[in-house]
């Protein structure tokens, strides 16, 4: 056999003989027939995947649009709705005496002698109240207390949570197992009857200055603040620090270790983006236990104090009048069952899209 | 075991004393004393009344004479109407008892039957209407729907009667009570169940021709229970925090609605009595819960 001659094809070879065509006989693949060679889904990163999820789950859709509905009415209305909240109705700068419990739609006798002489007068969409107040506009005064106080507990849980978790799951040792068993004092405690007995006492102690802030505020709804600060924390505190143990087992924070990675980039890049998933979703579900709780505080008459209403004290005023105005309670009940069944569902629904360990 | 046991009823005791610091120091933080009224009283009466009741002495010494009496059953007596309050508790416990302890049963029973049900007819029309359901009713307050049961069934359609001293119906608000406590052990019983039916031993248990019915209440039904358990606990202090609200709406005169009109009165003795009972019940029944729990699965260790 002759040396650096081209290699001999096999006749049975399926092989091309290349010596039989020139680089002319070849034309380049264009880019478009390169991309379809290419089968790989396109790159997504955790935030798109689970929102792509979270948006596929029918119950989880429904949830935020009721959520975006209410917070729009909500945003909107006060700048519609021509009546405040704490504003007695009168026609003309005089007392609408007549303008009491009306039923929703339907315009007092003082209103309709204004309307024939030709005035414009904005319909009462959920009637009136026993003091002539607009009830649409307190309802969504009431719904916006709610939400705000929610919110604002949640955030409290949050901050105080993640801040004692995370220094107990990271110091380890002794420290971690003292500041563990305050956190089972206070969790053993009866947290609803504490919140009372906090409530009770709070509002006698704590007197502001007038005009400031927190009296605006009123001693009612910072106490209500304080007492979450106190007692709700111990929850998340928890989750947050047995999180932060599991992750620092994982092997990918040895290796981030073993290349040099500093703790605080191990702390940014590895164990803050693994346990923010599981921070969100506990969030979200605290925001309706926190709703509940002020209704319920509210209901009792430690919560919000009058003339600002929330959803719970609206509820419960509503009681009086039963028998003839059944219609005021029904409209904060439906509002408080709609923003916590809501919520509850776009939690259940956060947590199956973004966490999968946690699905059950 | 036994060191296990040791150490949560020493942590459970160590509890009850910080609810009764707690609630003393708290109650003691209102400023203004239980002699102040309208009527102004000569100092002299004031200082003989303080005498009399021990209140010239230091908060602390207080708080042990008043630990002291609580040991001895004494809850001393109301600020508002003079009555023992250790007489107001027995007389308006047991009626709180009857109703709290009815719900929990109705609760359980409803919700496991509901949620096994739910799990053995997966993704059929009773599951669907089950899960639809329980979501529903964990997003009610209990005072709103007992609000709502009162206003249908007593006042517009009448079919029971409004609670008082000649009708005591607990149709009513052991179901206001119960609902949601049910609907929470419905989908915890639900995915318990499911998690039980696809175990190893269920499909042992069907391959060896166990019959569908032993299959169902011997081998899942009996594994899937044991969460239930452990969310029971809890469920008492909810149980008994609803119950406020619950005796207020529907009249009926226990324990919780005493609570709710003492604090609406500013009685504070009653509150701090009130408190420290059903704080210790509910620190007692979780205790029991947590050992009953330890000692239904065995897999669990004892840390």
């Amino acid at each position: 056999m002759k040396q650096n001659s081209p290699l001999q094809k096999n006749p049975l070879s399926l092989q091309l003989d290349l010596s039989k065509y020139s680089a002319a006989s070849f034309e380049l693949a264009t880019d478009e027939e390169k991309r379809q060679q290419d089968v790989m889904g396109e790159s997504t990163t955790f935030f798109k995947d689970g929102m792509r999820k979270l948006l596929k789950n029918p119950l989880a859709v429904i949830a935020i649009v009721l959520i975006l509905l209410i917070l729009i009415t909500i945003i909107v209305a006060p700048y519609i709705v021509p009546y405040s909240y704490e504003e007695i109705l009168s026609v003309e700068g005089r007392r609408d005496k007549g303008a009491k419990n009306l039923a929703p739609f339907t315009y007092s006798k003082m209103e309709q002698q204004y309307i024939a002489k030709g005035g414009e007068r904005f319909p009462h969409i959920f009637g009136t109240d026993e003091q002539c107040r607009d009830y649409f506009i307190r309802v969504v005064y009431g719904t916006r207390i709610s939400l705000f106080i929610g919110f604002f507990a949640s955030l409290i849980v949050l901050v105080i949570g993640i801040l004692y978790g995370s220094i107990s799951g990271y110091l380890g040792g002794r420290v971690d197992l003292i500041m563990m068993r305050i956190v089972d004092i206070i969790y053993s405690l009866p947290d609803m009857l504490m919140i009372i007995l906090l409530s009770v006492v709070l509002n006698e102690v704590l007197v502001f200055p007038a005009g400031s802030f927190m009296a605006r505020l009123g001693t009612n709804m910072v106490s209500l603040f304080i007492v979450f600060g106190l007692l709700y924390w111990v929850g998340m505190a928890r989750l947050i620090r047995g999180q932060i143990l599991s992750i620092k087992q994982n092997e990918y924070i040895l290796a981030a270790q073993s290349i040099g990675a500093k703790p605080g980039r191990i702390i940014r890049k590895h164990i803050i983006p693994n346990c923010l998933s599981v921070i969100i979703i506990s969030t979200a579900l605290q925001i309706p236990s926190a709703i509940f709780t002020e209704s319920f505080l509210s209901f009792v008459g430690i919560g919000v104090r009058a003339p600002m209403p929330s959803l719970g004290s609206l509820a419960n005023s509503a009681r009086g009048g039963l028998q003839s105005y059944p219609y005021k309670l029904v409209f904060p009940a439906v509002m408080i069952c709609l923003i916590v069944l809501s919520l509850n569902l776009l939690g259940d629904g956060l947590r199956d899209a973004f966490d999968p360990k946690l699905k059950r | 075991m036994g060191k296990y046991i040791l150490k949560r009823i020493l942590l459970a005791v160590l509890t009850v004393f910080v609810i009764c610091m707690i609630t003393f120091f708290l109650m003691h933080a209102v400023p203004g004393g239980p002699f102040n009224k309208e009527k102004a009283l000569s100092p002299a009466t004031i200082e003989a009344l303080n005498a009399r009741y021990n209140l010239d002495k230091p908060v602390f010494t207080q708080f042990l004479l008043y630990m002291k009496n609580l040991l001895k059953g004494d809850f001393g007596v109301s600020l508002k109407n003079g009555r023992e309050i250790k007489a107001v508790i027995a007389e308006s416990f047991p009626i709180s008892a009857r109703l709290g302890v009815s719900a929990m049963i109705v609760a359980l029973l409803l919700g496991t039957v509901l949620g096994s049900t739910a799990a053995l007819m997966r993704n059929k029309l009773p599951d669907r209407l089950i899960v639809f359901l329980s979501t529903l009713f964990t997003a009610v307050p209990s005072f709103i729907l007992a609000t709502l049961l009162l206003l249908l069934f007593c006042i517009k359609l009448q079919w029971f009667p409004v609670w008082d001293a000649s009708n005591q119906s607990y149709f009513l608000p052991v179901l206001a009570l119960s609902a949601y406590p049910m609907a929470y052990i419905t989908r915890l019983s639900k995915t318990s169940m499911l998690d039980a039916l696809s175990q190893d031993y269920i499909r042992t248990a069907r391959a060896k021709g166990v019959s569908r019915f032993k299959m169902i209440f011997k081998h899942a039904l009996r594994n899937s229970l044991i969460p239930v358990i452990t969310y029971a606990g809890p469920q008492i202090a909810y149980i008994i925090t609803g119950s406020m609200v619950i005796e207020t709406i529907f009249t009926v005169g226990g324990l919780g609605s005493k609570f709710i009109s003492a604090i609406t009165n500013r009685d504070y003795t009653m509150i701090m009595a009130t408190t420290i009972f059903l704080a210790t019940l509910m620190v007692v029944a979780n205790l029991i819960c947590d050992l009953l729990y330890k000692l239904v699965d065995p897999r669990i260790k004892y840390d």
